[in-house]
């Protein structure tokens, strides 16, 4: 053990006593290089995730062996899955994603299913926001979802990909309201954006980190968040407002209690335990650093961190809800 | 002006030792990666970006850039020595250069290809400079619509590029765009033409398309016509580079056409690729010296050469004033632009002057660096063709593969590398052109999903392509090129009679340099 190492773990274990002997308890090590498969393209959400752990694992040497990243994002990351499902038991292949490991078998006939994966941890819940050009006339959600209604299939709502998260959220402001959208995908969130600040899509439900260079330069204007809460206080981003000071949806007349997207860490199907384990407490200590504060912060997600029996639950119900949805989309594959 | 002092700025910023070191450091590699086929400027700075963590924002900035400089640079080598395009942007320099290198004028074509891509560079810089705010906004009013007016305009500009018969170049365009429909769809979200074969659902890599097309294509003529390189015989002496050198100011018309075209479409923001292609379609319509296109034509090779670097450049602006990334080598940067806790958007010049003034003084002096490097190493590239066929080969094909394997890390694709290599090698045979293909696999699903954008915001009418000024006329231009050869002939019979139609098109791309060989 190299002295840095010792003094890192010294830091880490004076930031949550206790984290060490999760380590302890496994068995399981790592025993050659190990593959961080990225299912998204370089730049995206996903890909910022995956690299800010390898920064900080590699910084803080938490792991013994090398990292290689690896950016899989063809097919909407289903190459990636593909890639990172096997072969079963291989705990050196840990893939990067979101709610797309169990969504996307749902919508296209892929050659692997959700349970070709075992779950390892959610690190954290990105939120979702309704945003609207910087100059747009509505101040509130309601004002907004009011001209939609009065105006069916003109407004124009982007988002990222088909049947995606977007395309999903977007269906359940139409069941919740009554507002009918013409939904225009693109190739990613950033391109949303970039497409409402030029004015050329009404609104967009991008998540924060997508949109907030455009918000800090006012061409684009948050009116609410898809959260049960408003967002966590921190410092402010235009010179009025704080992620704090948007009003969550609920409040503002969308009845949508909250939608989310887990950021998610998976391993092959049928991973000793020991693996999982030895993979928890290495994100544990992720978690304890200021960089991943930080990362949290400046991406204005929400910190959660999901294991075990309550990682299997959340993701048990997350598939449940967009099933439903999917179901009356008609997009579920036979 | 405040520009010019902020520039002043910057070069204080930028003008340490330590950030000089990085510029060559990221220079050389970038040539390495670039030189590489596969492994290219987006793969390299990929590679590079977890060693930037640790860095201040501006080191790693001067260090990626300069980075993708070289790449861009090194990109053009091997496409004028093997044929072989290291980067997608320079497919086009292929056509003149390699024919170039055949005629023993290896040295001279890679001369003219680096210092007319310095200029483009130069032009892209400059641009930056002068017009950081309002080129950015510019980029704001680009939709779908004017997207798509844009693309139409890249293909329209390059129909007819092909030769002899029209039916050949419809048929080729029509298999890129089928090659580039495979995989998932973004509009619809579902599966297109995977046979239910995992390793379709990502589609196919342009990149892997282009190194069996040209690299194994080529190969095997080359095999078939007696296991030797032609005319590499000639002396390679720095005194071919000065030559070079000094016939460059002679080409005025192709440099500015070229980098106009380049800063254009790297603002809209329509890639370098593109905006090679589209350099080196308008050259070969409009030059006074069309005809000699694909023979060995100095203006084929500056044409692209100038606009893949200019709008490799002018890419950098729509990202760091936007975050809108204008070529896939840009996205990269994006992401490691927020790893450094920076937020690209208007706010950027602002906040950060230090680091956008620094980042804009250093692609001067980074490009000077580059250049200095790569006209250095001239004479040794060049001279790699007077290595025996038999060596060279076997290697070229060791390189085409490793290369088609770092492109996604997929076996695979070597798989279809072969298969593209057949195909290339029927399509010289058969005087199909592979130009319209390649451009088809590039732009066809940017294209497509444009166009399907337009039609669920107009609920499919056509009228949205002249809704404003902007799309109208770019959808103006487009028409006009495509119709260009018509009203040509048209023109031409209406003044003498006799001249038969597309006399001056009468030579395919390849269909040219073949008949060199031979």
């Amino acid at each position: 053990m190299s002295a840095a190492f010792r003094k890192v773990t010294g830091v880490v274990a004076a930031l949550s006593l206790g984290l060490a002997s999760s380590l302890a308890a496994a068995d399981w090590k790592p025993s050659q290089p190990i593959e961080f498969i990225v299912t998204a393209g370089a730049g995206g959400g996903t890909d910022n995730f995956a690299r800010t752990i390898q920064s900080i694992v590699t910084k803080y040497k938490l792991i013994d062996q090398p990292i290689v990243v690896l950016n899989k994002g063809g097919g909407s990351g289903a190459e990636g899955f593909q890639y990172g499902k096997g072969p079963a038991g291989d705990a050196h292949k840990v893939t990067f994603a979101t709610n797309n490991e169990y969504l996307l078998p749902l919508i296209a006939k892929l050659s692997w299913k959700g349970d070709d994966f075992t779950p390892v941890a959610g690190m954290a819940v990105d939120e979702f926001i309704l945003w609207v050009n910087g100059k747009s006339e509505y101040r509130t959600a309601k004002a907004y979802i009011d001209a939609a209604k009065a105006k069916p299939d003109t407004f124009k709502m982007g988002g990222s990909q088909s049947k995606d998260t977007d395309q999903t959220l977007t269906s359940e402001i139409s069941a919740a309201t009554g507002a009918r959208f013409l939904y225009v995908p693109y190739k990613s969130g950033g391109e949303a954006a970039v497409q409402l600040a030029g004015g050329h899509i009404d609104s967009n439900t991008n998540n924060p980190s997508e949109s907030i260079g455009q918000w800090k330069g006012g061409l684009v204007k948050p009116l609410c968040v898809f959260s049960a809460k408003r967002l966590a206080q921190g410092p402010k981003i235009t010179e009025t407002m704080a992620w704090s000071d948007i009003p969550t949806c609920a409040e503002s007349g969308i009845p949508i209690e909250q939608y989310q997207q887990p950021r998610t860490v998976w391993l092959p199907k049928g991973a000793p335990a020991d693996a999982v384990a030895y993979y928890v407490g290495v994100l544990e200590k992720v978690r304890a650093t200021p960089e991943w504060k930080e990362y949290i912060e400046r991406s204005a997600q929400t910190d959660r961190f999901l294991t075990g029996a309550e990682l299997k639950n959340f993701i048990a119900s997350d598939e449940q809800k967009a099933r439903k949805v999917f179901q009356q989309e008609g997009w579920l594959i036979q | 002006m405040g520009n010019f002092e902020s520039l002043w700025h910057g070069f204080s910023v930028a003008l340490t030792t330590y950030h000089v070191l990085l510029m060559i450091t990221g220079v050389l590699l970038g040539i390495l990666v670039g030189v590489l086929p596969g492994l290219g400027a987006p793969n390299g700075v990929t590679l590079l970006l977890p060693l930037t963590f640790g860095m201040n924002p501006v080191a790693a900035i001067i260090l990626l850039t300069s980075m993708y400089w070289g790449a861009l640079f090194g990109g053009s080598t091997t496409s004028i020595l093997f044929n072989i395009p290291g980067e997608p942007s320079s497919v086009a320099t292929t056509f003149d250069g390699y024919p170039m290198a055949r005629q023993g004028k290896a040295a001279h074509a890679l001369t003219l290809a680096f210092l007319s891509a310095a200029f483009g560079a130069l032009v892209g810089v400059i641009l930056i400079t002068l017009l950081s705010t309002w080129a950015a906004n510019f980029a704001l009013r680009f939709g779908s619509p004017e997207y798509f007016a844009v693309y139409f305009l890249a293909f329209a500009s390059f129909v007819g590029l092909g030769g002899a018969a029209p039916l050949k170049t419809l048929v080729s365009m029509g298999l890129g765009l089928a090659f580039a429909a495979v995989g998932m769809d973004t509009i619809s979200g579902s599966l297109r033409l995977t046979f239910g074969l995992d390793t379709l659902v990502s589609g196919i890599s342009f990149l892997v398309a282009v190194i069996g097309l040209f690299g194994i294509g080529e190969l095997l003529i080359s095999m078939e016509e007696g296991l030797r390189f032609d005319g590499i015989k000639a002396r390679i002496s720095p005194r071919a580079v000065f030559e070079a050198i000094r016939s460059m100011p002679r080409h005025w018309v192709a440099l500015l056409r070229g980098s106009s075209i380049g800063c254009w479409m790297g603002i809209t923001p329509g890639g370098p690729t593109a905006a090679s292609f589209m350099s080196y379609g308008l050259a070969r319509r409009f030059s006074k010296r069309g005809k000699n296109f694909g023979n060995g034509e100095p203006e084929g090779i500056i044409s692209p050469e100038t606009a893949d670097h200019a709008a490799g450049t002018s890419a950098m602006l729509p990202m760091l004033a936007l975050g809108v990334p204008g070529s896939a080598t840009s996205a990269v940067m994006l992401g490691g632009l927020m790893i450094w806790g920076l937020n690209p958007g208007p706010t950027l010049f602002t906040d950060r002057p230090d680091f956008v003034w620094g980042l804009i003084a250093s692609m001067y002096i980074a490009n000077i660096v580059a250049v200095v490097l790569v006209l250095s190493t001239v004479p040794i590239f060049a001279s790699i063709l007077r290595v025996p066929f038999a060596i060279i080969g076997p290697m070229i094909v060791v390189v085409c593969f490793i290369g088609a394997y770092t492109v996604s890390a997929s076996q695979p694709d070597l798989l279809l590398v072969v298969l593209f290599g057949i195909m290339g090698y029927a399509f010289k045979k058969l005087d199909y052109p592979i130009a319209p293909m390649v451009l088809a696999m590039v732009l066809g699903d940017k294209a497509e999903d444009a166009f399907r954008q337009s039609m669920i915001m107009s609920k499919g009418s056509l009228a949205i392509f002249w809704s404003n000024g902007l799309a109208a006329t770019l959808t103006a231009l487009g028409l006009l090129l495509l119709c260009w050869p018509a009203i040509a002939a048209t023109w031409r019979r209406a003044r003498n009679g006799k001249r038969p139609m597309g006399a001056v098109e009468n030579r395919g791309s390849n269909g040219g340099e073949r008949q060199e060989v031979a």
